[in-house]
């Protein structure tokens, strides 16, 4: 996973309520093996017309957003399925940092694996930098996780709110399956607990 | 302290805990299927890692898999190599597996439960927001991404922080017409899609208690559209009596043993919730959606509503929108708008019980002839029932496609889906735009709801063909 501490982006607004993750990467493209690529179908309904070209309406189909890194979204962004192919297909098109109000719990769990920051804020300050994204290329972004910042063009700083350790995690670029098995001895004793249990039988398939 | 339901079963679980409140918490069940496990798998492979626990896991393909002609295999080739790409990994890392051709396979929410590796007391997993389903069963069960899909593969844990407890209460004796569909969907329109967020819902109250295993697991199911992590029910008698005698359910004294500590599993006299909600359905209508969103509920009895009525900027914005997705007019009644399809299925409502309410129905009449209606059982063994008890005769009868097990038409990931424009009566859990197909149309209600309107040939308040 790559590291994440200091971004300085475009964002691209997209104030939509409730974009669930059927809009950020339909059904019919989850039949990848791998994890690159998505990106190409990011919001492809939205984004594509029915023959197939380019929605010239669409936000990142517009000049100056095509390299935004950052999107400033509505409330209960990524509503929906688990599929974690949607902070694939985002960060494969270039997305690194999602602002909105708020997140649903599973996607949001999901862009931390990989590399993706989610930041919370206030329906004000969404709307603030929703108005600053709306002003393309000559609105930049910074997104400073250390110091947990995000500056508006004009100078001003919001902060926001990050689990220690997630940040952590994001900061170093940190492999959770590597840090937890570190505690591989706990888990084996709690195993060796659990293993009397008569309401967790093991699985024997025949 | 008193604890709730969730409470307990979390502090069963907790293997280490970290200063800032992290847990990591033990998983007793991994149920993994063919969409969102070959990256998982290949993470495994890249840093020289097993399996930690096979007698923990369980393997089946049905999102991809075709609903008819199953001996022919899987035509489209990207389905194809997404099943192969899970039977070469089962096999390699010696994962439990049901074969696309056993008659146990089916829809893995449906599986789990009929087969008895879901069982109370336990955490379930499973890369599928659905997997809120085994919550019916006093379960702590929820759907993960593919990154923590290989972390349990790995570790059989999973890092996390605890949720929020929220209790809905519902009250009343249910009408008849109605069923846990109805309940849920009410629900969620009560509460949002976002009502649920960060909480794991408990679902009590003399409806709940009265819905026989198949109802609640409709009702866990659907937590996720209300933006729940987990819904939960406590087992009693009803789920005792459901467990006795499935495949890999404890037996004999393993089985008492276990149901006296099941019983432990209910949420103490005074445990904190940190939201409550109750409703009564005693006097509910059937539900229907008419938006794509799974919050935009009205009974059959309404109207669409007029987005002018909103205050709510965003609300206003996205109920125009939907209206125009969905081709229908504001103050329209609901009754009445013509249908092209009916799907009776998905793992919200595709078990033997649904497929009777469905087949009540049915009986003695004729899907409308301009509707394409499919019935399509979660498992092979619902199917082979539902063959037995003859409702796969009143629904071929009646003109209904009748299929083999698998997610079918509630996502556009294998040959069942909607063209363009084609307006769906659906039993599945979402109604997001493009979810059965590109450009088609969902309404979401009741099995018993979507065989009449697959005979009404339009929405219709099935209490009218009781």
């Amino acid at each position: 996973m790559e590291k994440f501490d200091i971004l300085e982006a475009v964002a691209a607004p997209l104030p939509m309520a409730n974009v669930d993750t059927d809009k950020i990467i339909p059904a019919r493209f989850l039949k990848t093996i791998r994890r690159s690529g998505l990106g190409a179908h990011l919001f492809e309904d939205l984004r594509y017309q029915v023959d197939g070209k380019e929605n010239p309406d669409f936000i990142l189909n517009k000049p100056q957003y095509r390299n935004a890194k950052i999107l400033i979204a509505g409330r209960n962004f990524g509503c929906g399925s688990s599929r974690e192919h949607a902070p694939w297909a985002l960060l494969d098109f270039g997305i690194k940092c999602l602002i909105a109000p708020s997140f649903a719990d599973i996607f949001f769990n999901n862009c931390f694996k990989n590399g993706i920051l989610p930041v919370t804020l206030t329906e004000i300050e969404c709307k603030a930098l929703m108005t600053d994204a709306e002003s393309g290329s000559n609105a930049r972004i910074i997104v400073d996780l250390k110091a947990q910042a995000i500056s508006r063009p004009d100078g001003t700083v919001y902060t926001f709110e990050i689990d220690t350790f997630r940040k952590r995690c994001l900061l170093g670029g940190l492999d959770d399956i590597g840090l937890t098995l570190e505690h591989g001895v706990a888990i084996t004793e709690y195993e060796a607990k659990s293993y009397a249990d008569p309401w967790r039988p093991r699985i024997e398939l025949i | 302290m008193a604890s709730t339901l969730f409470d307990k079963i979390w502090a069963a679980h907790v293997v280490d805990s970290m200063p800032d409140g992290t847990v990591m918490l033990y998983i007793d069940r991994h149920l993994v299927h063919e969409v969102t496990s070959p990256q998982a798998f290949d993470g495994l492979r890249l840093s020289g890692r097993s399996v930690r626990r096979v007698d923990a896991t369980v393997a089946v393909a049905d999102h991809n898999v075709p609903t008819e002609n199953r001996a022919a295999g899987i035509a489209e080739p990207e389905s194809a190599l997404q099943v192969s790409t899970l039977e070469r990994n089962v096999r390699e890392f010696g994962v439990p597996y049901i074969p696309v051709t056993d008659w146990r396979q089916g829809i893995v929410h449906v599986i789990g439960p009929e087969q008895g590796f879901s069982l109370p007391g336990m955490t379930i997993v499973c890369g599928d927001s659905h997997t809120s389903t085994h919550g019916a069963l006093g379960a702590l069960a929820f759907g993960i991404g593919t990154s923590e899909v290989e972390h349990v593969l790995a570790t059989q844990t999973l890092l996390q922080k605890p949720a929020k407890n929220m209790l809905v209460r519902v009250d009343g004796r249910l009408p008849a017409g109605c069923s846990a569909k109805d309940i849920i969907l009410a629900i969620i329109g009560l509460i949002g899609t976002a009502g649920g967020t960060g909480h794991v819902i408990e679902y009590a109250g003399e409806a709940i208690r009265a819905l026989d295993m198949a109802g609640r697991m409709t009702v866990c199911n659907m937590s996720i559209e209300a933006g729940a992590r987990a819904g939960l029910i406590a087992p009693d008698d009803e789920t005792f009596e459901y467990i006795r005698n499935r495949p890999h359910a404890p037996k004999g004294d393993a089985l008492d043993h276990a149901i006296e500590y099941w019983r432990t599993l209910v949420s103490d006299g005074g445990a904190h919730y940190d939201k409550i909600v109750v409703l009564d359905v005693g006097a509910l209508p059937p539900q229907v959606t008419w938006g794509t969103s799974p919050e935009t509920v009205v009974p059959i009895t309404g109207r669409v509503p007029d987005p002018a009525d909103i205050q709510d900027d965003d609300k206003r914005a996205q109920a125009i929108r939907m209206l125009e997705y969905m081709d229908l007019t504001p103050g329209q009644p609901l009754a009445g708008t013509k249908i092209d399809v009916a799907f009776i299925g998905s793992c919200t409502n595709s078990r033997i019980e649904d497929l009777r309410a469905a087949a009540a129905v049915a009986r003695g009449r004729r899907v409308a002839s301009h509707v394409r209606a499919m019935i399509v059982p979660g498992s092979g063994l619902v199917k082979l029932q539902a063959e037995a008890e003859g409702l796969a005769k009143i629904f071929t009868d009646a003109g209904f496609e009748w299929r083999e097990a698998g997610c079918s038409m509630c996502l556009g990931m294998n040959p069942d889906r909607l063209r363009p424009g084609e307006r769906c009566a659906s039993t599945s859990n979402r109604n997001f735009e493009g979810r059965q197909g590109p450009n088609g149309r969902t309404h979401l209600l009741s099995p018993a709801m979507a065989a009449a309107a697959a005979i009404r040939g339009a929405l219709v308040d099935v209490r009218e063909m009781l």
